[in-house]
């Protein structure tokens, strides 16, 4: 069985952007490799100069729901870009930008938080998925 | 009951899924083969996730319990 999970994270908002990182820390902890490819928002939201930025949440939060992810944040849970930089330290994740998603925002990846790896295209990505899963969020 | 040699104790009292396992998979890489871990948790899904964690890594579960809330957690490193 190939124990690789890999994810197209595409969505920029916070709650989406943590429930990646809680996944990839989660498998990260079980041994297994992660493989992230960043598009379009969720790309932005590892911009170097906001990656630490309110990123909003997605629509369907509502009024109770922002509550409790502010909550949540006040009551010392830690940020998903955090979530992230651990998972990186326990296990073996890699962290690329998609590179047609990069043309479009016209990014370099010096314009990106070092929790990128290095840009590929789709290509790649699925080659070195193989026969795992594929999450997209 | 004689007590454990318990080399490492980490606290993951009040965080949530999925710091607990990765307090204990950072700690534990500190540790020698057949060393001890302790990890207390607040997280209910604590107790399911270091069942798998032991598991899927091989680390085994030596003793758990819970109390007030609080679980506990004692694994040997492989």
């Amino acid at each position: 069985m190939d124990e690789t999970i890999s994810i197209v994270l595409f969505s920029g908002t916070d709650d989406k952007l943590q429930a990646a990182a809680v996944l990839t820390a989660g498998a990260a902890a079980l041994g297994r490799p992660v493989k992230i490819l960043l598009q379009y928002w969720a790309l932005e939201a590892f911009r170097a100069d906001r990656i630490a930025a309110d990123h909003g949440l997605a629509a369907e939060a509502g009024v109770a729901g922002k509550a409790a992810f502010a909550a949540a944040a006040k009551a010392g849970q830690s940020s998903w870009a955090d979530t992230l930089r651990v998972a990186k330290e326990v296990g073996e994740v890699d962290i690329q930008a998609c590179s047609q998603s990069m043309d479009v925002l016209k990014l370099k990846q010096s314009d990106l938080d070092p929790l990128v790896d290095g840009v590929e295209g789709v290509a790649a990505f699925y080659i070195n998925a193989g026969e795992g899963q594929i999450l997209f969020i | 009951m004689a007590s454990l040699d318990i080399k490492l104790k980490v606290d993951a009292s009040g965080l949530s899924c999925p710091l607990p396992i990765l307090r204990a998979t950072q700690g534990i890489k500190t540790l020698q083969s057949g060393e001890l871990i302790e990890v207390v948790a607040t997280d209910p899904g604590s107790v399911k996730d270091f069942d798998a964690w032991s598991k899927s890594t091989g680390n085994a579960m030596v003793e758990q319990d819970a109390a007030d809330g609080k679980f506990r957690f004692v694994l040997r490193r492989k």
